[in-house]
This record gives C-alpha cells, structure tokens and sequence, in this order.
C-alpha cells in the first residue's frame, strides 16, 4: 500500500468518525421534551423517505414498477427480505425482458 | 426465534440484533461486491480495500471515494472533505441513538457510535419506535453490519472480473428496495403523512439542485422539522 493511499484512507476513517462522534456528543446539550424530541422522534422516518424518494424519482420505469411491487410485497409478506429480493427480481426482469 | 428467552438479557438481545439484520446483511452484500469490483477496476490493491471498508465503514462516502481513486495522483484532501460531506448525516443518527445509549459510560459510548451506519441505525431506530431496542441489540447489528460489508467488498475485489456489469443483474436497486420497505415498517400512522412527503418532495428537489448526497441530510431535517410543527400543532389542539 502507498502511502498516499494509507493516508487518504486513515483521513476518511477520522473524518467519518468525528461525525458519529459528534453527533453522540451534541445530543448531550439537545433537550429531550417538547419540539426538539418531536423533531428527533422523526428523523428516521424522515431521512428514510429522504434516502429512498429521489432514487425512485430519477430511475426509469423499471425502478417505478420494482418500488411497486417492493411496496406490495412487503405490505402483503411484512418481510424485508422478500421485499428486497422482490425488488431485485422486478427491476431485472423489467430491465432485461421489457427492456425498460 | 424463542419466546421464553428473556429478552432483556443482553446475549440474546445480541443474536436477536445478528439475526434481525440479516435481510439487510444480504442487501449490504450485494453492494458490497459491487463496491469491490469497482474497486479493483481503479486499482486498489486488497489490502487498501479491507482497511477502507474496515476502518471507514460509510458505503456511500466509498463508493464517492472510488469516483475519485487515482493511484500515483490521489487528490487526498479532496476525498477526505468528500467524506466528511456524504457523511454528515451520520451526526443526526448518532444524535438519536444517545437516549439508548445514555446509561453506558462516555468512553463506552463513543466506541459504539464507531459503528453507526444506515442500514443498522435504521433498525436500531425501528425497534425503539416499538418500545424494544438495547444497547446488545445495536451491538449485534453492528457485527452483522460491519462482516457483511468488510466481507462482501473483499469478496467483491477478489471476484474482478468475474461479474462484468453488476448493475444488469438488478443488485443496484437493493438498497432502494431495501430503504423503502424499512420506510414502510416505520408507519405509524397518518401523523407521518406530512413528514415523510415533505422529505421525499425536498429531498427530489435538493438531489436536482445541489450536487453530492446534500439531500439526504436536507430532506431529512426538513421532513422531520415539519413532522414537528404537525405535532405539536396537534397536541395545541388536543391541550384546547
């Protein structure tokens, strides 16, 4: 390994964990009631929704119809996994035989 | 998985975190391997593939990374602050992991929030909106999390050639798959009507508008900073 390569990777490493220190650390001073918690609370749901709504909107009609029958599947089986595979297969097939 | 086991006991909270994530574990692989082909097509060695996925442990910020992988010619300060960036949004997940993690010493803390990453907060954070959720349990989605990712990437690295275009095989849309049956687990209710739309309508436009992963952290803060002001303008209602 070079040492250009050791020292970029090692910077990443301090960087990425300064962030999830920091975060762990700056929650101290955050209070826990009222709308700050509220705000808190829904983060998850938030940042998933945030992570998940532009790869649907800017993929293809294979991605629409895979997001389709991912949602289906899961509201129908509760099962992550079947909904992940499901998803993979739609968008395949879609891609390869429908050529979408 | 057993009933009668206490699931307070931290062992089994464990094993019921390792197990939990292995949808997820499957998932991560498949990026995993994608992220390791690439890798060995910019000309990392397998030992600079198992120390960024070890050490750095962030796939989004790598696979930016890669984007920028040039041996002989690194622009390193370029792809540190790249990092930094796709990874902000780490801060907000370790920030909402801290009322389970409060108990535990600070110097404890911080070793636990090494592991943070999307796909284990997102369960960790789904099984603390049920009520559930311990410090063993995000412990043992960390191991599952970190193997499946330190492995996969090696494997993917090793494997070369082997898999020529892994995007016609479907895999890339695991994660998109994976994020969205995750979103749909977290229903509560018509509460999340207005937060989840705000940040999926916020996160399409700041993705069109500002480069790199800004949307992710946009999105979610707009989307969350709204479910707040439905909230509490409800339980004004409610209180009159």
């Amino acid at each position: 390994m070079s040492l250009e390569a050791f020292l970029t990777i090692i910077g990443m490493a301090a960087v990425t964990y300064a962030i999830r220190a920091s975060g762990l650390l700056l929650a101290n001073r955050l209070p826990t009631t009222g709308f700050a918690a509220a705000w808190m609370r829904h983060i998850p749901g938030a940042v998933l929704a945030a992570l998940v709504a532009p790869a649907i909107a800017t993929g293809g009609v294979a991605e629409t119809i895979a997001a389709a029958v991912v949602a289906l599947a899961f509201l129908v089986t509760r099962n992550l996994f079947v909904a992940m595979v499901g998803g993979v297969l739609a968008v395949y097939l879609a891609r390869t035989f429908i050529g979408l | 998985m057993s009933t009668t086991a206490l699931p307070s006991r931290p062992w089994p909270q464990f094993m019921l975190g390792m197990r939990a994530f292995v949808p997820l574990a499957i998932s991560i692989a498949a990026y995993g391997i994608v992220w390791g082909v690439l890798a060995g097509q910019r000309g990392m060695s397998v030992l600079e593939v198992a120390l960024m996925s070890g050490a750095v442990f962030a796939g989004a910020s790598q696979f930016v990374a890669l984007d920028m992988w040039e041996p002989g010619n690194l622009p390193i300060l370029s792809i540190v602050v790249t990092t930094a960036i796709v990874n902000l949004r780490f801060l907000l997940m370790s920030g909402t992991l801290y009322p389970l993690l409060a108990p535990l010493p600070r110097s404890r803390s911080l070793l636990v929030v090494a592991g943070v990453s999307d796909e284990q907060w997102a369960l960790t954070m789904g099984e603390m909106r049920e009520g559930r959720g311990s410090i063993a349990f995000l412990l043992g989605t960390t191991l599952a999390c970190w193997l499946s990712w330190f492995i996969s990437t090696i494997g993917g690295r090793l494997a070369g050639s082997l898999i020529d275009d892994p995007t016609k095989y479907g895999f890339d849309f695991a994660f998109t798959a994976t994020f969205l049956a995750l979103l749909l687990g977290m229903w509560k209710g018509r509460i999340d009507i207005v937060p989840w739309a705000v940040a999926a309508l916020s996160a399409i436009a700041a993705a069109r508008l500002i480069e790199g992963n800004w949307y992710i952290i946009i999105g979610g803060l707009a989307g969350s900073f709204a479910g707040a002001v439905v909230e509490t303008m409800k339980e004004r209602r409610d209180v009159a």
